[in-house]
């Protein structure tokens, strides 16, 4: 009697990691920071990892529609990186500053017509084209870069624009403009994922994807639309992290960032198979990955070591993945 | 496949017309650079281009293997520059030493990568890229992220700057006999045969009893060795492991393997074809280098990943028309 109940309760205690795995991560992470890491609880900590984790969290919950219709993007970090350098050319330019006003409209919103225009690009290779999304994606992601290193000549632009910079140093209610940015885009997008007809193609494309051609859905435009709305958010993400440094570096915004997204996606609980879409998942996820890093760091872990355990992380995260799967 | 009937030029351009017209491309470039450039012919180009070269040559044709089966290998580069930064340590014992030994680090980079995605059940795509990052993050550590000097005593750079008959660099020739054993297995061998089932299709390969973990494991420690050797040349041949370097070598390799006509969704792949294909890429960067030289165009180095991502859209583009007209051809046999 009394082994059947431990084992029931051992039983459910299994579940609810096995459910909420991340979670479960997370309290870790505080737990152990709050005993080890100095000066953790202090606002300058959840201000510095906020504005972090808002550009990962924007890029993951792209990346999570993306993987749910059973693609990838590689080309988000690029798109940063182009997003991030037209910018100041804008504001910068004669144009921008005799209208200070227009130009930073502008800035902000050129860049994320051309973001938009790479998820349109990557999203005609794959829907229209059959290329695989590796490889589609990987096109802009060799030469996206690039471009915006020609645009720049590979200069850093450094800048003073208080309302350029108010993207990434904004504050509303005390906590950065950015993270209020990230949880409004994915209340959006969670309204999208659930309530729109949209929504349940990106799913049943994932789930099934002839079945969802066969049974007459717009596959290759809903397919399309997941890369755009994936290359705005990059492209959006690119423009904070310039408004962060007020300095905008072709070489280094959004490097390394699809990595930094599938694993977030992926830790939060997306497929790679596709078919789920889990919004607030992809942020858990961004959270997570910020604070294993910050943690690192603080610790005084050199970066590099911090490399090698991101890859642990994401191993680790799909292989509980896979064995749940089965 | 080859059966007695005669040599049939017009079936095998119908069959192979894409590494047909790659072949006809590097042919053309090249009388166009001979023709173009005073020293494009000379032997000093000649020497530099192929040494530099047998690296991209090298992983691409463990990538050929790793994509026939329908896999991907995102590691090499970071495993190449991990290789190199063991080869350097290990330079002051000599070549016969030090490449051996940076090999075996390869494989077992390649075997970490097989075991993640045969046992574990990790995508391909996610395990190398894991691997990426892992590789990439103990390069730098043991390193200290700097370079390390080689040994310049030993024989160790003979490899990387010496020439046989003062015109071919060893590491082409190394490379050339590492990709006609690779031939000979991925043509003539049963393990070869399995390789080219898994990309046509893995459950029936399963199914008909192929050892399929068996060739996946096999292409997967190749890839990783492939990797290896390049990190090897790398390391004699600039003198110094470089912990830094191999960033955007897999796509390099992918793009050298897709060139070469293998298809991505794998089962179809030839070693000849990848090696044109590794070729004509960096034939292309030679001759803009050339053309930069003259003073005609004046190309920053940014240009270059631009022009390699428009050089990729243009080869996929080619190659979906080239399939589409495939599939329809065979729909309709």
């Amino acid at each position: 009697m009394s082994t059947t109940i431990t084992e029931t309760r051992r039983k459910s205690v299994r579940q609810l990691v096995h459910g909420h795995g991340g979670i479960v991560a997370l309290l870790a992470i505080l737990l152990f920071n709050m005993a080890f890491t100095p000066n953790f609880l202090q606002l300058q900590t959840l201000f510095v990892n906020i504005s972090q984790v808002a550009t990962i969290a924007i890029v993951a919950m792209g990346m999570t529609l993306v993987i749910a219709t059973g693609g990838i993007d590689l080309s988000v970090g690029a798109i940063m990186a182009l997003a991030g350098a037209l910018a100041p050319l804008i504001f910068l330019s004669e144009f921008g500053a005799a209208n200070p006003a227009l130009g930073v409209t502008l800035a902000i919103a050129l860049p994320m017509l051309v973001a938009i225009a790479c998820g349109l690009f990557n999203g005609i290779m794959v829907a229209k084209l059959n290329v695989q999304p590796i490889i589609a994606t990987l096109i802009l992601f060799i030469s996206g870069r690039g471009i915006a290193q020609v645009l720049t000549n590979g200069n850093l632009q450094t800048f003073t624009n208080p309302h350029f910079s108010y993207l990434g140093t904004g504050k509303v209610l005390g906590l950065p403009f950015q993270g209020w940015l990230a949880i409004g885009i994915a209340i959006f997008l969670y309204f999208i994922i659930s309530r729109t007809t949209f929504g349940r193609y990106v799913l049943a494309i994932g789930g099934n994807e002839r079945a969802a051609q066969l049974s007459g859905g717009p596959v290759a435009l809903v397919k399309i639309g997941v890369y755009m709305i994936c290359g705005a958010l990059a492209g959006l993400a690119g423009l904070i992290v310039v408004a962060i440094n007020s300095a905008s570096d072709a070489a280094r915004n959004g490097s390394l960032m699809e990595l930094d997204a599938i694993a977030a996606a992926v830790v939060g609980g997306a497929l790679l198979q596709g078919g789920r879409a889990p919004i607030f998942g992809a942020i858990l996820g961004a959270v997570i990955i910020q604070l294993v890093k910050y943690t690192l760091l603080a610790n005084g872990v050199q970066d590099e070591v911090a490399l090698i355990a991101k890859a642990g992380i994401i191993l680790v995260a799909v292989y509980v993945q896979q064995a749940r799967k089965e | 496949m080859l059966n007695s009937d005669a040599f049939d030029l017009r079936k095998y351009v119908q069959r192979n017309s894409q590494s047909v017209a790659v072949w006809i491309a590097l042919l053309a470039l090249i009388v166009f650079g001979i023709l173009r450039y005073d020293n494009f012919g000379g032997s000093y180009n000649f020497g530099s281009f192929l040494n530099y070269n047998s690296m991209f040559i090298v992983i691409a044709l463990g990538m050929c293997f790793v994509i026939i089966t329908g896999g991907i290998d995102l590691s090499v580069g970071s495993v190449a520059a991990f290789s190199s930064v063991i080869a350097a340590y290990l330079s002051p014992y000599g070549l016969e030493v030090a490449l051996p030994l940076a090999l075996l680090v390869g494989m077992t980079f390649g075997a970490f990568n097989a075991f993640c995605i045969i046992a574990l059940r990790i995508p391909p795509f996610i395990a190398t890229l894991a691997t990426m990052l892992g590789a990439k993050g103990a390069a730098l550590v043991i390193s200290g992220a700097s370079t390390v000097a080689v040994d310049w005593g030993s024989n160790f750079t003979n490899m990387g700057m010496n020439k046989a008959f003062d015109l071919f660099p060893w590491s082409i020739i190394i490379v050339t006999i590492v990709g006609i054993a690779l031939w000979i297995v991925l043509e003539m061998t049963s393990l070869g045969r399995t390789i080219l089932a898994i990309g046509g299709g893995e459950d029936a390969s399963k199914l008909m009893g192929l050892k399929v973990n068996r060739a996946k494991a096999f292409v997967y420690i190749i890839s990783g060795g492939c990797a290896g050797l390049a990190g090897v040349i790398l390391a004699s041949g600039f003198g110094a492991g470089q912990p830094l370097e191999g960033v955007a070598w897999e796509l390099s390799a992918i793009a050298a393997v897709v060139v070469g006509g293998t298809l991505l969704t794998g089962g179809l792949g030839s070693i000849p074809a990848t090696v044109a294909g590794a070729l004509l890429l960096g034939l292309v960067f030679n001759i803009l280098n050339f053309e930069n030289g003259r003073g005609t165009i004046s190309f920053s180095a940014y240009w270059q990943m631009v022009i390699r991502g428009a050089f990729l859209f243009a080869v996929i583009l080619f190659q979906t028309r080239m399939t589409k007209g495939r599939k329809s051809k065979g729909a309709s046999a």
